[in-house]
């Protein structure tokens, strides 16, 4: 109840989701877990980058294969066609028949699962040591060889409305916060809903698909990460025989549309009878290490930290402690981006409040921020959270690959997520005030509203009795 | 998650998992420990990194056990522990969690009381004395109280709408009727108003205890080093718990109830009886939950549902076991004018199941995800911890993770097409919908 996140990714099932919304919990706003993961790396004469993060505990190893193509990169009308065609990818091969992929990989005492974002697609298996050559010469052929056809695509297509239903139409806060994506950006597809608009996934074909494939899917455009029991001794030559053996692509190149100089402030309101609870939110344009300021990508991590991570954050001892306007508030900051990145804010009114007055509590401690800044204390200790992070990541065996993959995905290179707590180390009180006052401009930012019908919640069923299944070792 | 640990004598006792589908096993020692103040815990080592994690689970203690009139008080006191103890107010005591990267969190469940502690190895003696204020001198403070009351209130208020929580307390309403397990564990908006520091307290002196607690452990500590850090956590409590004994229940299957809601896609779960974690049969019903529906893509429900219709997103079931009553459980979600659809393609697979089992390469397959995945869950110490508190729960033995893959790998054909046979019961599924939906509804 304390922490609340705004989700970024859609998923073959949603297990893929709630792994990667823990990862997304514990690193994102650290960009890296830095100089802890010591990767090793190799590029295959195709172009592909080969990524390798040993951890022997157990004797397994996680597979990712990362496109760096996603939602972001589509053609306007064509929305949800990067997320369809991570679900098509499943659909067989000359040699693998439709829905076998999966199957092949239980089989062998493996999981396997898939997930898109605007600026990446991933691909992973986590099985024993002994049988990645099987799913590595599996996910080399899906990169080449994918068949497609309608009596497949059509029930998929299906599928993926039914997990647009589930994930946003079912859900007005998921509802307002396409709202708010699609009114932050006036121009750049990140702007575009990651699933789609339901009215063009409705007309996605196979041939939209087969056509964003061949468009992006190549080994030039691909990065493998494995994380695991395995020396890149034994996984060069496998990564070379499967992956090695396509030719490098003639992939497009990302043309992203600029967003242009933004010049008032938004506002949405969505009113539902299914709201319960009011809440608000604000997102701001920010940088993120590829785009313009990206030297204020680290402070800025630090900022969120200072002021709103955690229950003894600025936002949670001014709204939630001391003045009793607010059940629950925080910040959230992600620079990991081709282009722009989003600060975000959110707040949930206690009691009866006003969300005027919980918004014009953020705000007052906004303008704090940005006239008087943050203290050295609250910095340092700032720091040492966020270098603690490094140590607990490394303790996942899949943590590392993520965080490379979505990395390099986006243009970074390793080196920059290596050095990542020396470049936290180094922010000055300074530069994260100067960055504050940047990133916090009204004229780029929207502000949602999450409300009932005026009139009040239309019904009051009762309590809730979430059921958690018994936690039992099976 | 739940921890709880009991205390035998004070030798380690080590057992070895070894994983033979890899072409190097490798083993995992469990350790049991015992403290010289009498305190049990189970212990995995891992020194790969500077960090540890402990789980812990006051048995008997969850939510189950609220009075009548106090609904929501384990819940509560799980919200109430960490905001405030000894000498320290909530943001004292917050902040030297937050300002060590202590993670210390306590969650209350239908039958236990469960917590957690991780912290990296330079914070290990704070870590252990923010546990040990937190279970014995907590504050509940007026204003934390009121601030985790407002928490509560705004989750209910989120939950009240929600399609799936509607689902979930209306089914558990349905076939729990009168026992404690139909009642909400974050209780009602009456009850958690009334809830106060006395209740609280009394809460606190009656649920933990030495006698209900398990505890597991992983990481970078030896059973040397972890002996005294279970007194200092623990050893002041008392030696007895005071819980009242909960009736084993036996569910009441077979309604179809529907909650009208205006969106666009109806949320369905189902149960039926199911079977004992103890049961004999276990593992044969496990596995065929793995082919019917618990084995993703794999399954026949997603088959079905999912992959040749495109039905749903997601469709799924599982055995799910409290401590006195055990369900078959699923779920599914599918646009309002074809939900009939989905559950009638359930239903058939429900049947299909009783009367003709599954074949010999199903079961094969099944085998081989279940015990090739096994070492899958051992990637990380949280995961490792938990597991040691689970084990001691279901009275597994030290050696579980050793024998857990020969347990799949012993289910025959006959015991799968004959649990099947016995425990599928296609007339007596409780089945919840909301939305709205269109057509005819029938299991």
């Amino acid at each position: 109840m304390k922490i609340r996140k705004i989700s970024a990714l859609f998923a073959r099932t949603s297990a893929a989701v709630a792994m990667m919304a823990a990862v997304t919990m514990v690193l994102v706003p650290q960009l890296s877990q830095a100089a802890v993961f010591n990767p090793q790396t190799a590029t295959l004469d195709n172009g592909m980058q080969v990524v390798l993060v040993e951890n022997h505990r157990a004797p397994v190893v996680t597979q990712m294969v990362w496109y760096k193509v996603g939602s972001a990169d589509e053609t306007p009308g064509v929305s949800g066609i990067a997320h369809f065609l991570e679900h098509l990818m499943f659909k067989g091969t000359k040699d693998i028949a439709p829905g076998d992929f999966s199957k092949i990989v239980a089989r062998n005492g493996g999981n396997d699962n898939a997930f898109t974002s605007w600026d990446y697609t991933g691909y992973f298996q986590n099985i024993a040591r002994d049988r990645l050559d099987l799913v590595m010469k599996m996910e080399a052929d899906r990169m080449t060889n994918l068949q497609l056809s309608d009596d497949v695509v059509l029930p998929e297509r299906d599928v993926i409305i039914e997990e647009r239903r589930s994930r946003i139409d079912n859900n007005p806060g998921a509802l307002l916060g396409e709202q708010m994506r699609a009114a932050l950006y006036m121009a750049h597809p990140y702007g575009r809903s990651i699933i789609g608009w339901l009215n063009e996934m409705e007309t996605l074909s196979t041939q939209d698909a087969l056509d964003f494939y061949h468009k992006w899917y190549a080994p030039n455009n691909a990065i493998l990460v494995v994380a695991g029991d395995i020396t890149m001794d034994e996984l060069l030559p496998m990564a070379q025989k499967y992956y090695g053996a396509i030719p490098r692509g003639d992939v497009a190149t990302r043309h992203r549309v600029k967003e242009p100089t933004q010049h008032a402030p938004r506002k949405v309101t969505l009113r539902d009878p299914r709201v319960g609870q009011a809440s608000m939110s604000r997102y701001y344009l920010a940088p993120s290490y590829n785009s313009e300021d990206a030297a204020d990508a680290a402070p800025l991590e630090l900022l969120s930290e200072i002021i709103g991570s955690g229950t003894t954050s600025r936002f949670y001892k001014a709204l939630v402690v001391d003045q009793s306007l607010a059940s629950s508030v925080g910040t959230s900051y992600n620079p990991v981006a081709v282009d722009l990145a989003t600060f975000g804010l959110y707040a949930v009114p206690r009691g009866d409040v006003d969300l005027a007055d919980v918004e014009k509590a953020v705000d007052e401690q906004i303008a704090k921020v940005v006239d008087d800044g943050v203290t050295q204390d609250e910095l340092d200790r700032a720091k040492q959270k966020l270098l603690d992070s490094a140590v607990f990541a490394r303790d996942s065996l899949s943590a590392g690959a993520r965080v490379l993959g979505q990395s390099l995905a986006v243009g970074l290179t390793v080196d920059q997520v290596e050095s990542w707590p020396d470049r936290i180390s180094a922010v000055t009180v300074d530069q994260v005030n100067e960055a504050a006052k940047r990133v916090f401009n009204d004229k780029q930012s929207v502000t949602g509203w999450l409300m009932p019908p005026k009139g009040g919640p239309v019904t009051r069923s009762g309590p809730s009795i979430p059921f958690e299944n018994d936690g039992g070792v099976h | 998650m739940n921890h709880f640990t009991k205390h035998v004598a004070g030798l380690t006792v080590a057992a070895f998992a070894t994983f033979g589908l890899a072409s190097q096993a490798q083993a995992v020692e469990v350790q049991e420990v015992v403290s010289d103040g009498g305190i049990h815990a189970w212990l995995i080592e891992d020194h790969q990194n500077p960090l540890l994690t402990m789980n812990f689970s006051f048995t008997g203690a969850g939510a189950a056990t609220d009075p009548d009139g106090k609904l929501g008080l384990a819940n509560m006191v799980s919200g109430l522990i960490d905001e405030g103890a000894g000498e320290m107010d909530s943001q004292a005591f917050r902040g030297e969690m937050e300002n060590r990267s202590i993670g210390l969190s306590f969650d209350a469940g239908r039958d236990d009381f469960s917590g957690s502690l991780v912290t990296l190895s330079r914070e290990r003696d704070t870590a252990i004395d923010l546990l040990r204020l937190a279970l014995s001198e907590p504050r509940f403070d007026d204003a934390a109280v009121e601030r985790i009351r407002a928490q509560i209130v705004s989750g209910l208020k989120s939950a009240e709408n929600d399609p799936r929580d509607i689902a979930s307390r209306t089914f558990f309403k349905s076939i729990f009727g009168d026992h404690p397990y139909a009642r909400p564990v974050s209780g009602t908006f009456d009850t958690v108003a009334g809830l106060n520091a006395n209740d609280f307290r009394g809460f606190v002196g009656r649920a933990f205890a030495k006698d209900n607690l398990i505890i597991g452990v992983a990481g970078d500590i030896t059973a040397d080093e972890l002996g005294p850090l279970l007194d200092e956590a623990f050893g002041s409590l008392p030696d007895h718990a005071d819980l009242p004994a909960i009736a084993d229940v036996t569910p009441k299957f077979g309604a179809m109830d529907v909650v009208q809601q205006d969106i666009p896609q109806s949320q369905a779960i189902w149960g039926q009886k199911g079977i004992k974690r103890t049961d004999p049969d276990f593992y044969a019903a496990y596995v065929m939950n793995y082919i019917l529906g618990g084995g993703g893509f794999s399954s026949r429900l997603t088959e079905e549902v999912r992959e040749k219709r495109g039905l749903a997103y997601g469709v799924y079931s599982y055995l799910a076991d409290l401590d006195h009553a055990e369900m078959m459980m699923g779920g599914v979600a599918t646009r309002n004018d074809a939900i009939g659809k989905s559950l009638s393609l359930i239903s058939t697979e429900w049947t299909k199941m009783k009367d003709k089992g599954v074949t010999q390469e199903e079961l094969d397959n099944a085998k081989s995800y279940l015990t090739g995945a096994f070492p899958l869950r051992f990637t990380s110490l949280g995961n490792l911890s938990g597991m040691l508190v689970g084990m001691q729960k279901e009275d597994l033995g030290k050696d579980f993770l050793d024998r857990r893959n020969s347990l799949v790998d012993a289910v025959t054909l006959d015991d799968v097409n004959r649990v099947a046979a016995k425990l599928m019961d296609p007339a007596n599924v409780t089945v919840t919908v909301v939305g709205k939906p269109e057509g005819d509804l029938t299991f």
